[in-house]
């Protein structure tokens, strides 16, 4: 009966061990710390779920614990305790298909609220007009084009603090996805249509962003940076970038869609003046231009420490 | 020459060091395989009692081994990838080689592990379960198999010749399609499941027609075992899922090899379409792998708890509510694709609704244990481990069910955690409980009860290591198939590393535990091993091909359970009767051999030998229709022999 | 298997355990083929329109031609049940003369879907043409495929009949095929307006 107990210490246990692992990595868990108001209410969400769902593990594992403990087979066992013509209880049976019911509604109601509020720019900055740009990505590169700039970044994007940042998202190729942990949830970039996702950064630095849909050989470098700064400091850098980046030709734009791996660059213009793949006119653009060049996939070999390929 | 440079250059795949190592082994093992059969001159039995056979032991038997090869298979492919993630800046596997292996893990484990290790137990029991001598087919029965193990051979060729499919189990489009992804290495992917996949939609025919055909008399449906109800509703899905499947794998194959514009760019395709036809499949198929171990949790509990299973109707309605709910949640799959506020939150309820019918099995698990005697041998202690484990998966799932919360979840180790919690906890952890809950009743002996024990803790431990940390890694930012890891997730991934050893331990242990009871445990004398409620325990073990000499009438559930209580039998001497048993048949084997020359052709898109073979199917199929063999009688006096000797133990 | 179930009375393709079980069977199959062609369908709807650089489908698509397809079908659905009539009676001849008429009418109509398909083919639609096309050909396709399976097979019955006559295996055969035959018949019912119809208003 020895493992009986050793069950019991098992059990015991885990919630004590994620508890330290929590507690040790606290600081990492990106998800749980957002800097941004999208992050925050999706945190905010999370918590909750997470509380929840505590409960119902603690009362599943109690009963269970009770019942592997009490009614194991054991020598001078109460034999009233016995009863193997017990079936059922209908009392019992409803009782746990409707406290499950009223679980799943008080999870749907914060659920649909939040599904809908994240549809919207954030309220927190709802004074400003949100900053559009264009988030395009080709295997296995980030196109960043700000329209109203009228000015492009590769693999790097720049933002302003408490300003809602709305993406237009789309895709060359392959579907991807363009996911900022740190500033809240993601969304599908896919060729041939456009989807919306708002963002926002309340507090400066420089955050992970990243394609976080499997899109091939180059899908663990499809990364990008993200600096959040204040709006003067935006300002200066957009106008750095007109002033001192080369125009983005056709020819160059058509040469960078190649699939591979890309360094940051910035540009002066946008590709939105040739396509835009968010439209079913630009949905087949790059694969007219690259057609055979996707013979070779790539070995990345090490990561990013490890020099590049 | 240039035939040469085609065969070291596409035809077989080289420059990985792993690779030559695969090939060596397999050619070695293969001589072996042939060697042995010719010295011991078995050729002619293997293909006489194993080859040919439509007995559904035989069959159940066939499948399982096969599904332990595959758990092999797809479990070193898991440690591959926990090696090449256990520390940043790993150098052991490229990209390209990692994206290989997580694609045929996680295809090798749902298609050709979990599905055919559940098929091979369904294959074996409930026949015997609902008291009939065979599945209603015999011989469709034998070509699913080997329409299995044809498709299973396609898919692993793969990897020493012309490369492994790299775009995920899940081979969303265009990445998949022709143009991103050229060469032959996705066709393995699309034909070896279309192959097999005929067989399973042919088995839940098999299954649906003999539960509702075959039942001994006297057993009505409320009157079944809850595994045959589990296999029932199981194959009521796959009737209605697999068609989605094949009609998805078709247009890519179709868009791939014949250029036609369902999921591409050009042409005005609709990349979109793959996702949404996969995942219209693909979420009933995880239900079709988790609720046969359902039945089979239910089945032990009930076994272990010596007590009637609690709220059995209750059992078989919320396997109905999960069957039907599982069609209508598909896109939660895809939150993230923005198809806006109404969309996601419909399905995000029904998702979440799945958690109640689900919740209420739980709790009539514990309710059986209610006022039971519990006795804790391998096959409990593996139902047991189920549930907490489970609901830790159930309950990190209704999170992702969350559609707001899953647009932080998506595609990062927060799910890989979950799924693997569900299919683990729930597919692994069942079969691992049927296997070793029925293996006296398949090889008349029981696995060695420590050794079991050992392989237990090392697997079930070794999986909360491995993969509840991974929870925390999404939190982290972690997505999941990215070949390298970044060094603030080192300390968690090192300890899922540690984790996924264990589990092969657990694994190797239960394997030579397989080996040992086969040498020293103790044979089995009569049928009844566990005490058992079934009626696949009313047999004597070993169980004799006719399963039944006399097929009891049934007077309620737990046939076997009454029957003790009354001190009856499945051999009543006075009634036995000849019994009519189906022919075997090696047109099953050869037809499907055919159809692997015809898939290898297409894989190839060598139109020619892909021609060549379908006629060879095609002619099958005629030799079939042309077949009237009506089968043989087993003689009274053979009964009435087979019986004597196999009941001798009992008296 | 068990032979003790048998009855001598009623159809004589269900008077064995093992008819009545493949008739099942062949209900739940036809189940499968339901799901099959209705995904089909959705697949058709969703690509419907997305004709690219190809000609739009009412500038094609010819009612006279579908028309007598959609006759000779539904004569050999007919046909059919007349030939399953005469079997029920008893009368081989009255099923040969019935199930010939059936194939005959089958063969009539893949040959025009294949003129059909022939002609799109020269005005610039063929399966790699768009996303559109490559729907039509593969829903159309796989029906006149599931035609030109149903008619090899109930030739190779028909040889059958010939050779052992009616016996509750054979009728059981002709019964299945039969089935069968209904159900491209109905397929094509949605085609015919789902796909002709429409294709040719829009």
């Amino acid at each position: 009966m020895k493992n009986i107990y050793l069950r019991v210490k098992l059990w015991a246990a885990l919630p004590a061990l994620s508890l330290l692992l929590l507690v040790s990595g606290c600081g990492e868990l990106t998800v749980l710390d957002p800097k941004g108001p999208v992050g925050e209410s999706q945190k905010d969400l999370i918590i909750f779920s997470i509380i929840l769902m505590l409960i119902i593990v603690a009362v599943v594992f109690i009963a269970f614990t009770y019942m592997i403990v009490k009614y194991r087979d054991r020598p001078g066992r109460d034999e009233k305790d016995y009863d193997p013509d017990h079936h059922g209880n209908t009392t019992l049976e409803i009782v746990w298909t409707v406290i499950p019911l009223i679980i799943v509604t008080a999870l749907s109601i914060p659920t649909v609220i939040t599904i809908y509020e994240l549809e919207e720019a954030p309220e927190a900055s709802s004074d400003k007009e949100p900053l559009v740009v264009y988030a395009t990505t080709a295997d296995w590169k980030w196109f960043f084009s700000y329209p109203e700039e009228n000015i492009e970044t590769v693999n790097y994007l720049h933002i302003p603090t408490d300003r809602a940042i709305e993406f237009r998202l789309s895709s060359a190729d392959s579907m991807a996805s363009l996911w900022i942990p740190a500033l809240g949830g993601q969304k599908y970039n896919m060729a041939g249509m456009e989807n919306t996702l708002y963002l926002q950064a309340d507090e400066e630095g420089t955050y992970e962003g990243r394609n976080s849909n499997y899109n091939g050989s180059g899908f663990a470098e499809h990364t990008f940076e993200v600096h959040a700064e204040n709006e003067e400091d935006f300002e200066s850098w957009v106008e750095k970038v007109k002033n001192t980046a080369p125009e983005l030709t056709q020819e160059e734009y058509d040469s960078l869609l190649a699939p591979g791996l890309e360094e940051e660059l910035e540009f002066s213009s946008t590709h939105l003046d040739y396509v835009d793949h968010g439209t079913n006119e630009g949905r087949d653009y790059l694969i007219e231009r690259h057609k055979d060049a996707f013979e070779e996939p790539l070995h990345l070999k090490g990561g990013r420490g490890a020099g590049d390929e | 020459m240039e035939f040469i440079d085609f065969l070291l250059e596409d035809f077989f795949v080289t420059g990985q060091p792993l690779i030559y190592g695969a090939m060596v082994s397999i050619v070695l093992v293969s001589i072996a395989i042939v060697f042995v059969l010719s010295y011991f001159k078995k050729w002619g039995w293997l293909w006489r009692e194993w080859l040919t056979t439509v007995d559904h032991k035989k069959i159940g038997i066939m499948y399982i081994i096969a599904a332990l090869a595959m758990l092999f298979r797809g479990g070193v492919d898991a440690l591959l990838m926990r090696t090449q993630l256990t520390l940043p800046g790993m150098e052991f596997l490229d990209s390209q080689h990692y994206n290989e292996i997580f694609t045929t893990h996680g295809t090798i484990m749902i298609i050709f592990m979990a599905m055919p290790f559940l098929i091979g137990l369904m294959n074996y029991i409930v026949p015997l379960q609902i008291g009939a001598r065979d599945v209603a087919f015999p011989f469709l029965n034998a070509l699913s198999f080997w329409s299995f193990a044809f498709g299973a051979m396609i898919f692993n060729l793969s990897f020493v010749i012309g490369g492994s499919p790299d775009a995920g189990w899940t081979s969303y489009t265009p990445m998949a399609g022709a143009t991103l992804n050229p060469g032959p290495a996705q066709n393995y992917y699309l034909i070896g499941l279309q192959v097999s996949g005929i067989g399973t939609l042919a088995t839940g025919i098999n299954f649906i027609v003999t539960i509702l055909k075959m039942r001994a008399p006297g057993m009505k449906m409320m009157r079944l075992p809850i595994f045959t109800w589990s296999t029932f509703i199981t194959s009521i899905i796959i009737v209605f899922a697999f068609p989605i499947l094949t009609v998805a794998l078709a247009l890519m194959t179709i868009d791939r090899i014949f250029g036609s514009h369902f999921f591409t760019l050009t042409g005005e395709g609709m990349p979109m379409m793959w996702a949404n036809l996969f995942w219209l499949w693909g979420h009933p198929e995880v239900y079709i792998v988790i609720l046969p171990a359902f039945g089979i949790f239910s089945e032990i509990i009930s076994t272990f708890a010596r007590k009637q299973l609690f709220g059995y109707k209750a059992m078989v309605y919320s396997m109905v509510v999960i069957a039907g709910l599982s069609f209508v949640v598909w896109v939660h799959h895809f939150f993230t694709m923005g198809a806006g506020g109404a969309v996601n939150s419909f399905f995000s309820i029904t998702t979440m609704l799945i958690a109640v019918p689900t919740g209420v099995k739980i709790f009539n698990w514990l309710g059986t244990m209610y006022k039971g005697r519990i006795r804790f041998d391998t096959p409990m202690l593996w139902s047991l481990a189920f549930i907490p484990c489970f609901v830790i998966g159930g309950v990190t799932g209704v999170m992702l069910a969350m559609a707001a919360a899953d647009y932080q979840y998506h595609n990062t180790y927060f799910l890989v955690a979950h799924f693997h919690y569900v299919l683990i906890a729930g597919t692994v952890f069942g079969c691992f409980a049927g296997l070793t809950y029925w293996y006296p009743k398949m090889f008349g002996h029981k696995m060695n009860e420590k050794l079991g024990k050992i392989s237990f803790w090392f697997f079930v431990i070794g999986f909360n290591v491995c993969f509840f940390p991974m929870y925390f890694l999404g939190f982290a930012g972690m997505p999941r198939r990215t070949y390298t890891i970044e060094p603030e997730w080192m300390a968690l991934n090192v300890t899922a590393s540690i984790g996924a050893i264990l589990m092969a331990i657990g694994f190797a242990v239960f394997v030579y535990n397989i080996y040992y009871s086969f040498r020293y445990s103790q044979r089995e004398t009569h049928g009844d091993t566990w005490d058992g409620r079934a009626l696949e325990w009313a047999t004597t073990t070993p169980v004799p091909f006719y399963n039944f000499a006399t097929v009891p009438k049934i007077e309620g559930p737990e046939a076997y359970w009454r029957m003790k209580e009354n001190g009856r039998t499945t051999y009543e001497k006075e009634k036995v009767e000849p019994i009519h048993m189906p022919s075997d048949s090696g047109v099953p084997f050869v037809m499907m051999a055919f159809m692997f020359i015809a898939s290898f052709g297409l894989i190839w898109e060598w139109i020619g030998i892909a021609i060549a073979g379908l006629i060879g199917v095609l002619a099958c199929m005629v030799i079939r229709s042309f077949d009237y063999d009506d089968g043989f009688y087993v003689s009274v006096e053979e009964i009435k022999q087979t019986e004597k000797k196999a009941r001798e133990g009992e008296q | 298997m068990s032979a003790h179930t048998d009855i001598s009375t009623g159809p004589l393709e269900y008077r064995t355990q093992e008819g009545r079980m493949n008739i099942l069977g062949f209900w739940i199959f036809l189940g499968a083929e339901v799901v099959l062609f209705s995904t089909l369908f959705a697949t058709y709807a969703v690509l419907f329109g997305r004709t690219a650089d190809a000609p739009v489908p009412a500038d094609l698509f010819e009612m006279p031609m579908v028309l007598i397809m959609t006759f000779l079908l539904l004569t050999s659905s007919f046909t059919c049940g007349i030939a399953i009539h005469h079997m029920r009676r008893g009368s081989l001849k009255g099923l040969f003369v019935w199930l010939g008429i059936t194939l005959a009418l089958g063969l009539g109509f893949l040959g025009f879907e294949i003129y059909e398909f022939v002609h799109y083919a020269h005005e610039g639609a063929s399966l790699p043409s768009s996303a559109f096309w490559s729907a039509f050909f593969v829903l159309t396709g796989t029906h006149g495929l599931h035609v030109l399976l149903g008619i090899s097979w109930a030739v190779l019955i028909l040889i059958q009949l010939r050779q052992r006559g009616l016996t509750p295996v054979t009728s059981r055969k002709v019964f299945i095929v039969g089935l069968y035959w209904h159900f491209l018949d109905v397929i094509w019912i949605f085609i015919f307006t789902s796909v002709y119809l429409i294709g040719m208003v829009v």
